[in-house]
Parts: C-alpha cells; sequence; structure tokens
C-alpha cells in the first residue's frame, strides 16, 4: 500500500484486498523455485539496503528475511535491541531516521509495539514492513500459512480453518484471520474465552472452546505455540489443563478418521499443544511452512521495493 | 449581545470600570473608553475549568502555570482548576500556595490548585486537606487524579475527612487491576488494532464505589471525565435518590470515538480512553438530561517526544483549553444536544457553583457590580485547529485541521482586556484597566480610545 511518502510499504492483510494477496502468492510460487536451483539467487533487487530491524527477539522470521533478501542480491543488516541505540534510550523515531540516513531502502520492523509499523512510516523516507507488531498483525506469516494451505489443499476458498490457542495475544491469528476472510475460507477460533478477545466474532471469525468441534470440522488445524510467560496471568490455569482441553494429543489425532493440514507457525511446544508423535508425523507441513516463507518474503520484498521502482 | 446565563438575554452595552461591570444597558455612551465590537456575539462569563494539568511545578517542558494561564485565556477562560500531580505534587499548603501564586502573577486569569488526596498521590496517607483548604490558595478540591485511591479504606477515610472541612472529593475512578497496561477501550477496535484494552468496567467499577462510599460518609463526591454509559447511569441513578455526586464529562469523550484510533495516532490516546459510539451517545443524553454537571477539558499537555512515540509507551490525554469552546458549540449545541445557555452554564456557574468559588470572591455572572470576569465569543465564526497557533507550550491534540464553530474574541479578567481578537494583549503592563464592550445590529465600532 503506498503510504503518504509515496513508498510502499507492507503493514497488515486488513489493508489488503483479495486481489493483492492472490497477486502475492503467485509470486511467491515463482520465488520458490530460485530457492530450488544450485545457485540460488536472482539479480532481482541488486544494490538495493534492506534493514532487518528487529526489536525483539526473533529467529526465524529475522533469518527468513535476510535470506530472502539475499537470494533477490539485496544487501541486507541486521539491528537487534541489545547492542541498539535504543538500548541507550534513543527513541524509534531517532533510530528510524537514523538507519534511513545511510541509504535504506527498506526497513523490516519486529516490534513489541502494535502499530509500531505504521508510525514508522510517518517518520522514514523508505518503505516498511511490518515482520511482527506486537499483538497486532504478521503478515508475512499469513501469507505464507495462505501459500502453504494452497500448495496443499489446491485452493483458499471454501476451507475451514481451525486456530487454536492464545487468540487474544497472538498477531498471528489476526493476520490470518484477516487473509482467509478475505479469500474466502472459513474460521474458527478454538480456545477458551479467558483467551480470545473482545468482539473478536466481528472480524468474521466463529468461535469455539471445544477442540472436538473445530476437529470435526476443519480442512486445516491450525495451532499456535502456547506462550509459557501467560500461564500464571490468570488466562488459564496451567499447562496441563491447557494440553487436556485443547492439546492435539495422540489421542485425539489417532481417533480423527479424516485428518486435517495440521500447521504451526513454531517455535513449537512439543507435549503442550502438540504431542511429540504428531508433531513428526505432520513435520513435512510445518517445515513446508518455513520454506515457504523464503518465497513468501521474497515476493513482498520484491512487490514493495522492485515492483514500483524497479 | 446576549449575556447570560442571568436571565438576561438581549442586546446590550457593557461598561467595564475599576476591574467591575459598571453598567449594563442600552446605549452606553463611549466617553474615554475603549470600545469593543461584540455585534453578533454572546458575552458570558469568564469559563472555568474544572480538570485541568498545568504541569508546575516539575514539568514546566510541558506546561507551566504561565503558558497554561495563556492557554486558558486564549480559550475563554478566567478560572483554571489544576490538578494535583506535580512534582513534587501539589500534597500540601506550600506547593498549593506556590502554584496559586504563579497564577497571580500571571494574572490572566485565576490559576486555582486542586489539592491530592494522600501524600505523594501514593493512597496510603491522607494529605493535610485542613491545612491546604485555610491556606492562601483556599484548596477544597482534592484528588488523586491519575492515581486512583485504589485502597477502599483509604477512600473512605479520605471521603469522611474531607466531609470535615467542606471539601470536595474529585475521583478518576478506575479499578486499577482490569485496566492495567491498556492503551485503549476495549472491544472490536483493540482487538483490530491489538492493543491491550481497558474494559468500559473498569471505570464502572470505580464509579461505583465511590458512590457506595460518597453515600455512607456524605461527602461530595466529584466523579472526573467520565466516559461509559455505565458510569452516566450510576450518577443518574445516585442524583434520583439525592446523593451528593456530581460529575464531568472532558471534551475529547463527547467528540471523539474508539474507531478514530484506526491508524496509531498517539493524540487520541486518553485516558480514560475513548470510547464506543454507544457511549458516546450515553454521555451526550447525559449532558442533556442534567446528569452531568459539568464541561472540563482535562487539559494534559505532553512534550512531543512523549507522543511520536510507539503507542504502548506515548503518555495518555490531549490538551484542551484552546478548543473546549469551539468543541462545545460545534458539538453540543450545534447538533441540538444542550442549548446554548446550558452549554456556557456547564462551564461557568456549575463548576463555580461545585467549587464554591465565592470563596475567592468570584461570582461567574454578567451582573452590574460583579468582577469583569467575560468571555466575548461568537458563536457563528467558523475557524480551523491549527496547533502550531496554540498558546500552551504543547500541541497534542487530536483536533488539528478541524473545523469548528464558535470562537473566542475577547477575554476580560478583572476588568483587563486580556485576550483581544483572539490574540494576547501585547503585554500585561499594557492592558487597559477600562474597557466597555459594546454591540449592536450591525454596529460596526472598532475605535479605541485610552
Amino acid at each position: 500500500m503506498p503510504g503518504a511518502s509515496g513508498h510502499k510499504h507492507l503493514l497488515s492483510i486488513s489493508e489488503l484486498d483479495c486481489e493483492e494477496i492472490y497477486k502475492l502468492l503467485d509470486s511467491a510460487r515463482s520465488f520458490a523455485e530460485v530457492s530450488n536451483r544450485p545457485v540460488k539467487k536472482v539479480p532481482a533487487l541488486r544494490g538495493r539496503t534492506i534493514v532487518n530491524l528487529f526489536l525483539e527477539p526473533s529467529t526465524r522470521t529475522r533469518m527468513s528475511f535476510e535470506v530472502a533478501a539475499k537470494r533477490l542480491s539485496a544487501d541486507v543488516m541486521n539491528f537487534a535491541t541489545s547492542d541498539s541505540s535504543l538500548s541507550k534510550g534513543e527513541s524509534l523515531k531517532d533510530t528510524g531516521k537514523t538507519i534511513v540516513a545511510m541509504g535504506v531502502d527498506a526497513v523490516v520492523i519486529r516490534c513489541k509495539s502494535a502499530g509500531a509499523p505504521h508510525l514508522l512510516t510517518e517518520w522514514v523516507d523508505c518503505s516498511v514492513i511490518n515482520a511482527g507488531d506486537g499483538m497486532h498483525e504478521h503478515p508475512t506469516q499469513a501469507l505464507l500459512d495462505l501459500f502453504t494451505m494452497r500448495e496443499r489443499l489446491g485452493g483458499l476458498e471454501g476451507l475451514n480453518v481451525a486456530i487454536v490457542g492464545d487468540i487474544d495475544h497472538s498477531r498471528v491469528a489476526r493476520s490470518n484471520i484477516h487473509a482467509l476472510g478475505k479469500v474466502g475460507a472459513n474460521v474458527m477460533l478454538v480456545a477458551p474465552r479467558s483467551l480470545l478477545p473482545e468482539r473478536v466474532e466481528e472480524m468474521g471469525a466463529r468461535v469455539t472452546g471445544s477442540l472436538d468441534e473445530a476437529l470435526n470440522w476443519c480442512d486445516v488445524l491450525y495451532l499456535l505455540r502456547i506462550q509459557m510467560e501467560r500461564v500464571n496471568q490468570s488466562r488459564f490455569p496451567s499447562l496441563r489443563e491447557y494440553t487436556l482441553q485443547y492439546g492435539l494429543t495422540q489421542t485425539r489425532w489417532n481417533r480423527l478418521k479424516r485428518k486435517p493440514l495440521v500447521m504451526h507457525p513454531g517455535p513449537m511446544n512439543r507435549g503442550v499443544e502438540i504431542a511429540s508423535g504428531v508433531a513428526d508425523e505432520v513435520e513435512s507441513v510445518i517445515t513446508g511452512q518455513v520454506s515457504a516463507g523464503v518465497a513468501v518474503r521474497m515476493a513482498v520484498l520484491y512487490d514493495v521495493l522492485g515492483g514500483s521502482r524497479g | 449581545m446576549l449575556t447570560f446565563p442571568q436571565g438576561f438575554a438581549g442586546e446590550a452595552d457593557i461598561k467595564v470600570k475599576g476591574g467591575l461591570i459598571q453598567k449594563i444597558g442600552r446605549g452606553l455612551r463611549a466617553e474615554s473608553y475603549e470600545v469593543l465590537d461584540a455585534s453578533g456575539c454572546i458575552v458570558a462569563p469568564g469559563l472555568v475549568e474544572m480538570h485541568a494539568h498545568l504541569r508546575e511545578p516539575g514539568m514546566e517542558y510541558k506546561e507551566d502555570v504561565g503558558s497554561g494561564s495563556r492557554a486558558a485565556a486564549c480559550g475563554g477562560y478566567s478560572a483554571v482548576f489544576c490538578m494535583p500531580n506535580t512534582d513534587p505534587p501539589i500534597d500540601n499548603s506550600s506547593v498549593a500556595e506556590y502554584v496559586f501564586d504563579r497564577g497571580e502573577d500571571e494574572g490572566l486569569c485565576m490559576v486555582l490548585p486542586h489539592g491530592a488526596v494522600t501524600q505523594g498521590r501514593q493512597g496510603k496517607a491522607l494529605a493535610p486537606m485542613g491545612e491546604m483548604g485555610t491556606c492562601r490558595a483556599h484548596v477544597k478540591g482534592f484528588s488523586d487524579d491519575g492515581s486512583p485511591v485504589a485502597d477502599s479504606e483509604i477512600m473512605r477515610r479520605a471521603m469522611e475527612y474531607a466531609r470535615t472541612f467542606d471539601a470536595l472529593i474529585i475521583s478518576h475512578s478506575e479499578e486499577p487491576s482490569l485496566s492495567a497496561d491498556g492503551q485503549m477501550n476495549e472491544g472490536y477496535y483493540s482487538t483490530f488494532l491489538g492493543l491491550r484494552g481497558i474494559p468500559p468496567e473498569s471505570e464502572r467499577i470505580g464509579v461505583f464505589r465511590d458512590i457506595c462510599l460518597a453515600e455512607k460518609t456524605g461527602a461530595h463526591l466529584h466523579l472526573a471525565h467520565l466516559s461509559t454509559a455505565g458510569s452516566v447511569e450510576l450518577v443518574r441513578d445516585a442524583k434520583k435518590r439525592g446523593l451528593p455526586v456530581t460529575c464531568e464529562v472532558a471534551t475529547h469523550h463527547f467528540s471523539l470515538d474508539d474507531s478514530s484510533l484506526m491508524g496509531y495516532d498517539t493524540n487520541l490516546k486518553m485516558n480514560p480512553p475513548l470510547r464506543s459510539k454507544a457511549d458516546v451517545a450515553a454521555l451526550l443524553e447525559a449532558l442533556s438530561d442534567g446528569t452531568i454537571d459539568v464541561i472540563a477539558t482535562d487539559h494534559a499537555p505532553h512534550a512531543p517526544h512523549e507522543k511520536e512515540t510507539e503507542f504502548d509507551r506515548a503518555e495518555f490525554g490531549c490538551v484542551g483549553l484552546e478548543t473546549a469552546l469551539g468543541l462545545v458549540i460545534t458539538k453540543l449545541v450545534g447538533e441540538g444536544v444542550l442549548s446554548m445557555e446550558d452549554a456556557i452554564s456547564k462551564m461557568t456557574v456549575a463548576p463555580a457553583r461545585l467549587m464554591k468559588m465565592e470563596r475567592w470572591g468570584y461570582l461567574p455572572a454578567v451582573e452590574e457590580g460583579l468582577p469583569a470576569n467575560l468571555v466575548v465569543f461568537d458563536p457563528e465564526e467558523e475557524w480551523t485547529v491549527d496547533p502550531a497557533a496554540f498558546k500552551s507550550r504543547s500541541r497534542n491534540t487530536p483536533y488539528a485541521g478541524w473545523s469548528l464553530r464558535g470562537r473566542v474574541k475577547h477575554t476580560i479578567f478583572r476588568g483587563a482586556l486580556v485576550v483581544k481578537d483572539g490574540e494576547l494583549t501585547a503585554g500585561r503592563d499594557a492592558v487597559l484597566s477600562q474597557v466597555k464592550t459594546r454591540g449592536g445590529n450591525g454596529q460596526k465600532q472598532s475605535q479605541a480610545n485610552r
């Protein structure tokens, strides 16, 4: 979406339409092929500079963006909080301006503050890509999830997707609710009420407290990582209770006649939201999501940087 | 020219002399006085702000008594009550007198501090309300605004103690455990934006507790900046039962709702937060039926770096003194929620009565023989809000670029013309001590004699 500065950004799924989503997915499909070549590099973004501004711990998303940028021949710089001026009290605005003054074409930002990528677009003169902002959105995750579903199941329209876990704190869930809704899939959120945000149904999702109800309905079972640090925040009683109610246990899995596509944004907590045996069985899908992540991020970087100004 | 709310509404000339309204009548002779053309304008008592943060002492980079007074005068105010969340806090007579004296030194409006309920605003030990009440500042309103007294036992004793001194407890009512880490109203938009919500129930529970305690103690409770339908319903019920409870609404709570936060503008981050459209509708109804006594601004200046930051790191609040009258006329009078008389009354007579301002000899009326604290405003003039033109030291307003109707032309404080044609007069020393305002149908007079 072009911002006030004339640069193109990717800030949220909510601002994309169905056509734009498919355009990115199609583009990702052609970029996926690059990763299968012996020489995994195309010159699409040669001479462009991308900064990974990661203000919150992240391994896979940062590495995925880094690999994606490198496969497009862009120059990549990584910026982490611990060794940065932000830890010395510099504001995000000043940090952003300083980085961009070095001649940067795009900032990929991961931040614990919802809306920080939006605000950054008002402060810096370059493209901004949201790599996850607080509890708001994680648009490239949703795109790679849609990419995976589409490749594995053939299409997205009419798919029944159940998302299980701590919806309230999940930017992955929010982006997927938007994205799946836009492409005509059906979303069911599976969680105790204490892990669901207010009026989430109005975002276009059904809600249930019963995993078994969802299992009987869904084509895709999307498990969220349960964040251990939430356990003592009165949201749910214990991991044991969570696993009993919402874990994809071996028993639940074995009982299913029609097995859904099981997906997980990682990192997994084996034995909590997914039994270890089930995780092994569905591993190829989950690692497939990771590979898709590179292709999708190549598509996004190319769309934001290459598509518009070439 | 209209004057009110003392029952007189019509055209007249007003002669101001020696700090007093000397004469009101038609066809007064100009003699040697400066004549202000007020045709088409309304002359009302100077506005009274019941809830402002002037930041002095301690946070003068946001605002001080001088810049706050200038903003107030330009907004049409003749008196501003300021909150004690300063550094050091206004929890003793020394700081109270300091702030009061600073206001007198500036001489643009009365600056009247509210005192803290508890020492250091810590919610633990009562502040010396008796001493603050008898000091030069005559503090009679007590509030730990922004840090609500969480402990119900302390609040109970504070009300009992305040009642002894005929003082008012002003409560920012909130159940803190429900709003911890909250950034905005909890609802669809907080879910969409991924911002931690502040449920309306946190205010409602706080209001309910405080009304219960007011009922028990008989103390006068004034509820600050109510924002939810549930809260005003509780006040409506309390008033029906004859309890000593009053309340206010802040201008942003009736003019904006939480849907405006899409886009993460930190100037829209308030505490209490901007609520839902249904809450706004309930506030308008409560204004209309008299449940809400006072219109305040909760003027909360913040420096740019405190707002140009991530939403969850940004400070709460917006400046309000220079947009209040325009918002009230545009949103309340213009849309038929309140008559002009009732609207002005909620910004003058009502807060003055609650704060018993006769203590300072302050009487908000346009009447012969009274001190001349007046605002002259054009209820029809349209203007565009330009934060760069604010006299406040801070610019954190959500109304930049808004077109408002109703503009302050002149402000007269203790007989001195402190704002003329929307601008501060050149300097206090040069201010005329004798002013005659004059109006009439289409009569254009602007001769200025000394």
